[in-house]
């Protein structure tokens, strides 16, 4: 067909009953297990607060939305195990970016995000969310506002255990449990193994039905779809003849 | 001055004033619905192309869509950017609108042209063609229309006061200046096919039962195609249209000569544009695809004309809108020689083709030595320009010339 070609192929779209479009309000698509969402404060399992007022949140925070001011524990009754603890915290959601960095400075694993993004407010003051609503309850649930759009199953993969795939950023370190115990989960189990997740980050019927029949040429997509290839396989396989 | 319109040649009474106001205001409805259904129908068929869903909450399918764009509209704040040169740019959207509505007076847009009749229907008792007006200047009062919408594109970017509007409306200008010729030259072939300006006249002589009973007597065939190629191509970049719709590249020019409009003035803009999209297919329909001329099947052969004329509009506002979904956008150079390289020779070297022929056959010549002589002195043509332009390159490849 040579220069008109181009005509069929978007010719032959129309009337398809594939649509890449999600109906937003009246259907939501699934959510990645990492998205950021609105922030929480863990506690220990035992009740106490991990934050410990030590700052470093508002530090490296680029959008300057969180204000902190730890102060000494009380004595007779003492908020974190630690010596000091978040006795002001402050999150203003009409700034924040949800870049997390405040979850991979955190020391104590004591500010984690979860999966809920959907919250819009009337006025300011419901923007700025103190530790009244931030921290945790007793289940160690999040808390839900009344304006908050949680879904089913969103409030339980709040907490660390989902960056901490990798601590210290390091793959060695993949599924070697390197954190704290939470309210209400304990400690909680590592992620499984992250190349499984990636080769379902497409979903099946996005993937070009061409593309799967001439795989062995292209040995990169192959590497994300097949789980527990080593490094040592992947160097097989693309010198290999298969 | 009013052209062969039946019903402003006798006595010009009440009656008579009332029919043309009618008719006009039926235009005028006419293209404002036909282009809110059109903004609609080409949202929706370019998200089919495109495995989306396109517009499809207000109203049903969405077709109330651009209603509800329009009075937003109407509600959002009007801005003039302080350096915009105010008369100017208030002038400017309006000297872009009324072209484009005027420009839909001298379509013929029903009327009988079954079996042998001459397109004129009856209304409250007096003969008159279904057209607003019929004069004789015809089809060239659509380039004069056309010609002055790019004043409004041009004056636009000037007055805004800011550069990327200006750069937009430079490229437009020049742009439809460049295939402004071409569309010209391609007229030209059908005005010497049929040997009349009126669009009526372009359009009577394409009605009846065409050769052999079945191939409609359209310009398309006699013509010879080429002529219908190059008016379709220089439509579309006449048009803005992708993809020629380098005066919109919003990854380059923002929003080019409409940047810095905003509310109703932005709308208008808008409006224009795919109001044209619309008048454009109207006009090829008028001039190549024989316009409302068809057969009557059953019924009134008054009815027939508006049905064969929206049938036709509608397969080329589809075409329009596939070629949109399907193209990339050209370069600006690619697009300065398809218009100045490719288009202007073709129409020009078609249109000294088809006189020489209407030449030879009042003039009785040998046919065959006519073609030959006509094919020798194309492909020399051809030849000469392939050189010129192998030998400007050459030469601006040495730095000749800059």
């Amino acid at each position: 067909m040579g220069y008109l070609g181009g005509f069929l192929v978007s010719l032959r779209q129309i009337g398809r009953k594939q649509r890449v479009t999600t109906q937003y309000p009246k259907e939501k698509a699934p959510k990645p297990i990492r998205v950021h969402g609105r922030h929480v404060l863990n506690r220990y399992e035992d009740g106490m607060e991990k934050c410990i007022g030590c700052e470093l949140c508002a530090g490296v925070c680029p959008a300057k939305c969180i204000f902190v001011r730890g102060a000494d524990n009380p004595i007779d009754e003492p908020v974190s195990p630690g010596e000091r603890f978040g006795y002001i915290y402050e999150i203003n959601y009409l700034r924040c970016i949800h870049c997390d960095l405040c979850v991979e400075a955190c020391p104590t694993e004591a500010i984690t995000e979860s999966k809920m993004f959907e919250f819009s407010f009337t006025n300011r003051a419901d923007a700025i969310y103190t530790k009244a609503e931030l921290v945790v309850d007793d289940d160690g649930k999040p808390q839900k506002m009344p304006w908050e759009d949680w879904r089913e199953g969103e409030d339980l993969p709040t907490s660390a255990w989902m960056r901490a795939t990798s601590p210290s950023g390091s793959a060695a370190f993949e599924g070697v449990v390197g954190w704290s115990g939470e309210l209400g989960y304990g400690i909680r189990a590592p992620e499984a193994a992250q190349d499984i997740k990636d080769s379902i980050a497409t979903p099946l019927d996005m993937i070009d039905e061409q593309s799967h029949a001439h795989q062995d040429h292209a040995p990169g997509t192959q590497e994300h779809v097949s789980p527990g290839h080593t490094d040592n396989d992947d160097e097989g396989e693309r010198g290999g003849d298969r | 001055m009013f052209g062969g319109d039946p019903l402003l040649t006798g006595q010009v009474d009440l009656t008579v004033v009332l029919i043309v106001l009618l008719k006009v205001v039926a235009v005028f409805v006419f293209l404002l619905v036909a282009t809110m259904l059109m903004i609609w129908f080409e949202r929706k068929v370019v998200s089919d192309f495109q495995n989306r869903v396109g517009p499809n909450t207000a109203g049903p399918f969405g077709i109330l869509q651009t209603l509800a764009d329009g009075i937003k509209f109407f509600f959002k704040e009007d801005l003039i950017p302080e350096r915009a040169e105010r008369r100017v740019f208030i002038l400017a959207p309006l000297l872009t609108v009324v072209p484009a509505f005027l420009l839909f007076t001298i379509v013929p847009f029903g009327g009988d042209f079954s079996n042998g009749h001459d397109g004129s229907v009856e209304l409250f008792g007096r003969t008159t063609y279904l057209q607003v007006a019929d004069p004789a200047i015809g089809i060239l009062f659509a380039l004069a229309m056309s010609s002055i919408a790019v004043y409004g594109v041009m004056l636009a970017g000037w007055s805004s006061g800011s550069k990327y509007p200006l750069i937009g409306s430079v490229r437009a200008s020049a742009q439809m200046v460049s295939y402004e010729a071409a569309l010209g030259l391609s007229v030209c072939a059908v005005v010497l096919t049929t040997g009349t300006l009126s669009t009526h006249g372009i359009v009577m002589a394409q009605a009846g039962s065409g050769w052999g009973g079945f191939i409609p007597h359209w310009n398309l065939i006699a013509t010879g195609f080429v002529p219908f190629v190059v008016f379709l191509l220089a439509s579309q970049a006449e048009l803005n249209r992708p993809p020629f719709d380098l005066v919109e590249a919003e990854q380059e020019l923002v929003g080019s000569y409409h940047t810095e409009y905003s509310s109703i003035r932005f709308a208008l803009f808008f409006v224009a544009e795919f109001m044209n999209s619309v008048t454009m297919a109207a006009i090829i329909v008028t001039l190549f695809l024989g316009g409302p001329a068809g057969p009557a099947l059953l019924g009134p052969g008054w009815m027939w004309g508006i049905i064969w004329f929206f049938v036709k509009i509608v397969a080329f506002l589809f075409l329009f809108v596939w070629v949109r979904s399907t193209l990339p956008r050209v370069r600006y150079d690619q697009l300065m020689d398809l218009g100045w390289k490719v288009l202007i020779p073709l129409s020009l070297g078609w249109l000294l083709l088809l006189a020489t022929f209407w030449v030879a056959r009042d003039q009785q010549w040998n046919g065959f030595i006519t073609i030959a002589i006509g094919a020798v002195v194309g492909l020399t043509g051809y030849g000469l320009l392939k050189a010129a332009i192998a030998t400007s390159r050459a030469r601006r490849l040495e730095g000749v010339v800059d």
